[in-house]
């Protein structure tokens, strides 16, 4: 069920501005890739079109081809509505539905899917909570607000919810970077497991993060102030870390700029 | 009652003693001790604190007041009555035996703001999301703020448009809705083609009027939602509609109650809107396209001119019949409000 | 884990989903117009209004069974709201249009320098000329009036709920009230004045029984938007000016209240753009007068929504023409001033708190 995505000659627009440059990259199904790179450099839009919810933002749009399997993400005849069904995305702060209750917010995207049944639902809501690593913790308290937890555990109500409607995809935008390190490492632990399912993106910040849970890391660059992000390369984590073949590289992972 | 001296103190009573001292604030001279710098402070404060806390106590006696006033006439006039106050449609306060009741106006006013929330929540709701969610984004603000400049066309200018260009125009309407809803007993119209100066001509002029206000302060409460709630929708597969139903309208719904009830207080307390297009009579009738009916402010407006005596009196007690149905809308909705504070999102 | 492929196929796995062309809402509004004239024309309903509704309804049914044919019903029912919130959009637009065009070409052949500088002293009903002066007066005193009363009252009421009462017994009581107050009628507001100053104090009608009738309309819209300004100011300003030794009600006057000022002032202009208007208490309290009164504290005296009402009542023809003249000029105040305090609001906008 997990899927590969091979992306190429993709580029990204807010307005005339180009904010990722000419991006071509293969994520292999039943990984994690890491996409580190300083701030700015278009990896969090480029993670977005990935489920064409770059075009959300008002005046933002995309040229380039991404393929899920088969099928180009961008071809004329293609809904986005059914795309983010398929490839699901975890957001930097937690957003839990306010409104809902913990379990609401894990059948949210059932409900959208015209999934009715109650039995069906309990088990998704289940299956996908202990997925998640959040069902012993909430088991008793299923019809409280999802706003009431703390904020690991809105992240993994969160990550719940993504998976609850069976993904091919799981795209995470720095999902830890408002989390203490407890919570990190719960969701590390998560990320470790959901890879043997669902093919794993995960923009990151950290680069401990990246080694510790990636197989593929790739580094994005820009090469000034109000120039295009690019991808600089892509390799296994362990050679990037190791013996990166671009300098940049180096001197990113390194510390020496970013 | 015993609060009348206070009330009727205009702007003269309170505030002139105290701007002087205001102004006059002296900046702590000397550098000392920790007793002497605080005391000038503490003087100065206890007289601002006592400004600031008189005025609010001031509002509170005046709210006291409008409740005492309007009940101490009521009770002059209901006990003149000679009729029931309660359920009597007629308004003969100028004839002899006084007989008099808020039954048929009380009905007006409901009915006609009925009629008025009806066609304006939902309508208002579409052109709030239309500007928030919708529209292209220059167009949406400018469209804010025509809704803004609307919200604040005088009610006058409506009932004089509702009377001179509104009412020729729904008599097609009306015939329309007595012809193939006249089935439904509320559109029935017991002599068609007569003019529509009715309840419901009355409704959609309150409607047209209360559409820039709920419309104002819903979309306020939509530009609000959180942008990561939406986008979770929406990365969960949710059409833009979907997204709204699930992001949107459960964040914003006691704004959009409070919205739609500060549009029923406006439709209920309305005067020369309606005075302008309505044709009056006292008579309970719900057939609404029948030129009948009347509401209670409308009656205070158009009869105040020729009453005096216990007739103003009654016109008064219709007023607290007015004010008490007012508060009742706004405690309701501050009630529902409250109970759904839990859901609020308001720490999201 | 596998488990979890189980229920997949009743997501819909497939991306591609047939999708209407672009074209076809544009297409889907010809059709239902061209049928709704026809409709119109045919059935010969005299108002337009009633084409309009019925293309209206035609082409939200149009678009939902194209949309249901082709795309299914969940995109059915996103098309449905969204032709509903773009028909309700146009929709609304007509009247509120009409409103301001009626007033705008109605009242623009009446405004001369004379129906700006003269009275109704004197004047025919069905005779042309008259003008607004003494109302323009009347509307310009009564509110300056209100506004000396309900300005100060207003603003330390919103200091002492941010500043004193917040949370405390006596700050919830005036909150909760704030509220009631602004959900009072103008009538009640008017019965009110009545009540107490003309038939309880036995005083006459005035410009300035009318004026605190507004004043009370006004006070609670000052209150609230005062508010609103001061619990935006940072809650770091205060502590800072505290934390140098000021005394909270210097901090109050010198820190907190400078920094809202702008929003302050706008919401006291848009107060005063509201109670402009106020027809119904003026006709109880200051009663009209077709002679220009300077003094507000004596004798009747006029005001523009009034003037629009009593020539609007007049019914003949040259009346009514002043009644849209008349309509016109308080739509101009309303509305300068309301761009005044918004873009006043703009401008004096503290860097970072307007978003």
């Amino acid at each position: 069920m997990a899927k590969r995505i091979d992306v190429s000659g993709l580029n990204a627009y807010y307005g005339n501005f180009r904010a990722v440059e000419d991006i071509s990259m293969v994520v292999e199904p039943r990984t994690v890739t890491a996409f580190i790179g300083p701030s700015g450099c278009g990896k969090s839009t480029f993670l977005r079109t990935l489920n064409r919810m770059h075009e959300v933002i008002p005046g933002a749009r995309v040229e380039g081809k991404v393929m899920l399997d088969d099928e180009n993400l961008y071809g004329s005849n293609i809904d986005p509505v059914a795309v983010r069904r398929t490839v699901g995305m975890v957001f930097q702060r937690p957003n839990p539905f306010p409104t809902m209750s913990i379990k609401e917010n894990v059948a949210a995207g059932l409900k959208l899917n015209g999934v009715r049944n109650k039995k069906v639902v309990d088990e998704a809501v289940e299956r996908s909570l202990r997925g998640a690593n959040l069902w012993n913790e909430v088991k008793d308290r299923l019809d409280k607000p999802g706003a009431g937890l703390s904020g690991g555990q809105q992240q993994r109500l969160c990550i719940a919810r993504a998976i609850a409607v069976e993904p091919q995809v799981l795209l995470m935008d720095e999902p830890c970077s408002a989390l203490d390190p407890i919570s990190t490492l719960a969701i590390e632990d998560l990320i470790g497991q959901l890879k043997e399912q669902y093919t794993i993106v995960i923009v990151t910040h950290n680069m401990q993060q990246a080694a510790r849970v990636s197989d593929r890391t790739a580094f994005f660059n820009l090469s000034g102030v109000g120039q295009p992000g690019r991808l600089i390369e892509i390799d296994s984590t362990e050679k990037i870390f190791s013996n990166p073949s671009v300098q940049a590289t180096e001197d990113y992972i390194s510390g020496r700029f970013g | 009652m015993e609060t009348p001296r206070e009330t009727s103190a205009p702007p003269s009573d309170r505030e002139p003693h105290k701007t002087p001292n205001l102004a006059g604030s002296s900046p702590r001279r000397g550098r000392s001790s920790l007793a002497d710098s605080s005391g000038t402070g503490r003087r100065g404060d206890a007289i601002f604190k006592f400004a600031s806390s008189g005025s609010g106590i001031l509002l509170l006696v005046i709210m006291a007041a409008i409740a005492a006033f309007l009940t101490v006439r009521a009770i002059s006039a209901i006990s003149a009555d000679h009729g029931n106050f309660l359920t009597t449609s007629d308004w003969q306060t100028q004839a002899d035996p006084i007989t008099f009741g808020i039954a048929a106006i009380a009905t007006g006013t409901i009915v006609s703001a009925v009629v008025a929330m009806v066609i304006a929540v939902p309508v208002a709701l579409g052109i709030a999301l239309f500007i928030s969610h919708y529209a292209p984004r220059r167009i949406a603000q400018a469209l804010g703020y025509v809704v803004d400049l609307l919200a604040a066309v005088p009610s006058i200018v409506f009932g004089l448009w509702g009377a001179l260009f509104l009412v020729p125009h729904m008599l097609g309407v009306n015939a329309w809705l007595n012809q193939y809803f006249g089935w439904t007993y509320v559109f029935h119209q017991n002599e068609p083609g007569t003019q529509p100066r009715s309840l419901f001509t009355v409704g959609v002029v309150l409607a047209i009027m209360i559409l820039p206000i709920i419309t104002a302060v819903s979309r306020e409460i939509f530009l609000q939602v959180p942008r990561a709630h939406e986008e979770a929708a929406l990365a969960l597969g949710a059409t833009r509609w979907e997204m709204i139903r699930t992001a949107v309208i459960p964040f914003g719904r006691s704004g959009i109650i409070s919205a739609s009830m500060l549009g029923l207080g406006r439709a209920l307390g309305e005067t020369m809107a309606v005075a302008t297009v309505l044709s009056p009579s006292y008579v309970i009738n719900l057939h609404i396209l029948d030129p009948a009916g009347s509401t209670i402010a409308q009656t205070i407006a158009s009869q105040f001119g020729e009453s005096q005596g216990t007739g103003r009196d009654a016109l008064i007690a219709a007023g607290l019949v007015l004010f008490v149905i007012t508060l009742v809308v706004n405690g309701g909705a501050r009630m529902i409000i409250a109970r759904r504070k839990e859901y609020s999102g308001a720490d999201a | 884990m596998s488990s979890l492929a189980t229920s997949s196929r009743s997501l819909g796995s497939s991306l591609t989903e047939r999708r209407l062309p672009r074209w076809m809402p544009v297409a889907n509004l010809a059709l239902a117009a061209l049928i709704a004239i026809a409709l119109g024309a045919g059935f010969g309903f005299s108002s337009k209004l009633q084409w309009c509704l019925i293309g209206a309804i035609l082409f939200v049914a149009i678009q939902y069974t194209a949309s249901a044919l082709v795309e299914g019903r969940r995109h059915a029912k996103n098309t449905v709201a969204t032709s509903l919130v773009w028909v309700a959009f146009l929709l609304a637009l007509l009247p509120l249009i009409s409103v301001l065009w009626m007033t705008i070409s109605k009242g623009i052949g009446v405004i001369n320098a004379d129906f700006l500088t003269h009275s109704m002293n004197g004047v025919a009903i069905n005779q042309d000329g008259g003008g607004l002066y003494h109302a323009l007066i009347g509307t310009l005193e009564q509110v300056a009036l209100a506004s000396l009363f309900a300005a100060p009252v207003g603003i330390l009421t919103a200091v002492y709920l941010v500043e004193y009462g917040r949370g405390n017994r006596l700050g919830k009581a005036i909150s909760f009230f704030v509220d009631v107050m602004t959900g009072v009628p103008s009538i009640v507001a008017g019965l009110f004045i009545l009540s107490f100053w003309i038939i309880i104090l036995n005083m006459p009608f005035t410009g300035f029984a009318g004026a605190m009738a507004l004043a009370i309309l006004m006070l609670p819209v000052v209150v609230r938007s005062t508010e609103e300004m001061l619990k935006l100011v940072p809650n770091e300003l205060r502590e800072a000016s505290l934390a140098l030794g000021v005394p909270k009600w210097l901090t109050i006057t010198r820190v907190v209240l400078p920094t809202a000022l702008g929003g302050i002032v706008t919401g006291v202009m848009l107060a005063v753009a509201r109670i402009v208007g106020e027809t119904a208490p003026i006709l109880m309290l200051v009663f009209g007068a077709d002679t220009i009164n300077y003094n507000p504290f004596s004798n009747p005296q006029s005001s523009l929504p009034l003037y629009v009402w009593t020539e609007y009542g007049k019914g003949t023809d040259q009346s009514q023409a002043r009644a849209w003249g008349g309509a016109l000029v308080l739509i101009a105040v309303v509305m300068v001033l309301n761009l005044v305090a918004r873009g006043l609001a703009r401008w004096k906008a503290p860097k970072g708190l307007s978003r």
